[in-house]
């Protein structure tokens, strides 16, 4: 039973929601608004910067002049979509069969992949740097494909599992008995019940793979460097040009907000393992 | 069908984790190459007896207790005040969980540059403008600075699962208590708490994991500093590994870290598997 909620309630709790939502966001705001002053402009009184300076799109094109800023874009792209891909043509089979297929060991091999998971990054540092040292994968975009392909294995096998799992069998219990081959069941009665949830997967992996930052720092110099590490390259003193590190941080996380936006819902469930839905 | 993923997390797995454990037994250190001989505990030994080991542990801790308290607190409060009926509601929503989506490099170097910086941060101007003193944060406050970059990040992931948890409230057992005469507190206490129960311990133990590994705030703000002021066990890892090329105690450290993380993610997978039905 709902009950008719006021009017001026209503408003209130809009203002009081608006102005959270505003000071959360402004960091990013602040971003947007210095990336379009200049140099100069950028570092004055926060007001005088509003109202009193101009705008001008010249630090984007000098982010890219002064560094190939594209050749880590294209990192960051390759190394999260190689990650995540890779990632999924292991885990669907494996999601797959424990779905629909479950053994008496189903449930412990669900945990101690998850458990994988746990292990903390610098417990492993050292080896794996070494490794691929060794093996001349040290600031190459294929090896930094391959430990993030890893380090989400397990929540992609996760989260696959849990979607899956909710596809009832009963449906293809049906087609078969409508005369349905095996191949005609996995086309036309599986693949686009499974879709939205291999959809939701990718999207929350590759925010995971853009952001990551501790692998992406250490095992990237100059070549195969992505956003996260480029980024770094500004902590000092370049961080003080701060119209130019506005361009390149905006342009760095703009794709992966607006992907955000879109899958709230998922990261939730990803996330929390299908413990919170 | 699922043997390759099974083979390559095990390898995954126990191929660099022996290693960490092997390493950590031996003196090893990259600038002096040649023979590493067997040492036993004794990396352990120097690893615990550094007075940065202390510190790092304590920084570990304050890092990690701090920002628990600010996003579970914030969360809850957040959630309750987005819950509400109000229009733009999915736009709200948007603007608040957006800092979770911004990668750990730019929110460390956005908050220092742009909002710290005692000349040039707004914080700054916003000081000078009220008549203080600019605040010198990470030279003041290192800590206490990580702790709001890192905060402000974490807030809307609590914020969004307990969302989601508030949404999930049955509403006509909360009408039943108004009816009742329950006041507000004691609905939000027996009711609404008992509720949140479990999405609070999830998101204290997935954010435990998380923070215990934070690290490229700390590297692209103070790089640990001043002095070992803002470094965590993570970050002291890295210094003695990847800085002084220290094999042998960077490892122990890595083991010592494993066995912290195990702890918490032992309650966590606990939880886990509670809720899960394979």
């Amino acid at each position: 039973m709902a009950r008719a909620i006021s009017t001026n309630r209503k408003a209130l709790n809009t203002a009081a929601a608006g102005t959270l939502g505003f000071l959360m966001f402004f960091p990013i705001l602040w971003m947007i608004v210095l990336s379009l002053k200049t140099e100069e402009d950028a570092i004055r009184a926060p007001l005088e910067i509003l109202f009193s300076s101009g705008w001008t799109m010249e630090s984007f094109g000098a982010v890219q002049a002064r560094s190939d800023y594209f050749k880590h874009f294209s990192n960051s792209v390759i190394i999260s979509l190689g990650s995540t891909f890779l990632g999924l043509l292991i885990a669907i089979p494996a999601a797959w069969a424990m779905a629909f297929v479950p053994g008496k060991r189903t449930k412990d091999v669900l945990m101690w992949m998850l458990s994988t998971k746990m292990l903390p990054p610098v417990g492993v540092l050292i080896p794996i740097y070494l490794i691929f040292r060794d093996t001349g994968l040290l600031d190459s975009r294929l090896g930094l494909t391959f430990v993030l392909m890893m380090i989400n294995l397990p929540i992609i096998i996760w989260m696959l599992f849990t979607y899956f799992k909710e596809i009832p069998s009963e449906i293809l219990e049906a087609a078969r008995m409508d005369g349905a081959s095996l191949r005609e069941e996995v086309i036309y009665v599986l693949t686009p019940m499974a879709i939205p949830g291999i959809a939701s997967t990718v999207l929350l992996n590759i925010i995971l793979a853009w952001n990551e930052a501790f692998w992406t720092l250490n095992l990237t110099a100059a070549q195969a460097a992505p956003l996260t590490a480029f980024i770094a390259s500004f902590s000092s003193p370049e961080g003080l040009f701060y119209a130019k590190l506005s361009a390149a941080s905006i342009m760095a996380i703009a794709p992966i907000l607006v992907m955000g936006w879109f899958s709230q819902k998922q990261l939730v469930r990803g996330l929390t393992f299908g413990a919170v839905k | 069908m699922i043997s390759p993923a099974v083979i390559l997390l095990l390898m995954w797995m126990i191929i660099p984790l022996g290693m960490t454990i092997y390493f950590s037994t031996l003196r090893y250190n990259l600038l002096q190459p040649g023979n590493s001989p067997f040492v036993g505990w004794e990396n352990y030994f120097w690893f615990f007896t550094d007075p940065s080991f202390s510190a790092a542990m304590i920084n570990s801790l304050v890092l990690v207790g701090g920002v628990l308290l600010i996003t579970i607190v914030g969360g809850i409060l957040f959630a309750m005040l987005l819950n509400q009926a109000m229009w733009g509601q999915g736009i709200i929503r948007i603007l608040v969980i957006s800092p979770f989506f911004v990668m750990p490099t730019v929110s460390g170097l956005v908050w220092k540059n742009m909002f710290m910086n005692p000349v040039n941060g707004i914080f700054g101007h916003i000081a000078k403008l009220l008549g203080f003193a600019p605040i010198d944060f990470f030279g003041q406050m290192p800590m206490a600075s990580i702790i709001l970059i890192v905060s402000w990040q974490w807030l809307p992931f609590a914020t969004l699962i307990l969302l989601t948890a508030f949404q999930s409230l049955d509403q006509e057992q909360v009408e039943a208590a108004e009816m009742d005469g329950a006041t507000w507190a004691s609905r939000f206490w027996f009711i609404t708490l008992p509720h949140l129960a479990r999405p609070i311990t999830m998101v204290i133990l997935i954010e435990t994991i998380f923070l215990l590994s934070i690290f490229a705030e700390i590297l692209v703000t103070t790089n640990g500093g001043p002095g070992v002021a803002t470094t965590n066990l993570t970050y002291l890892i890295y210094v003695s590994s990847l800085l002084q090329f220290d094999v042998g105690i960077g490892s122990a450290g890595g083991v010592v870290a494993i066995i912290l993380a195990n702890i918490v993610a032992f309650f966590l997978m606990r939880m886990i598997g509670k809720n899960l039905d394979a």
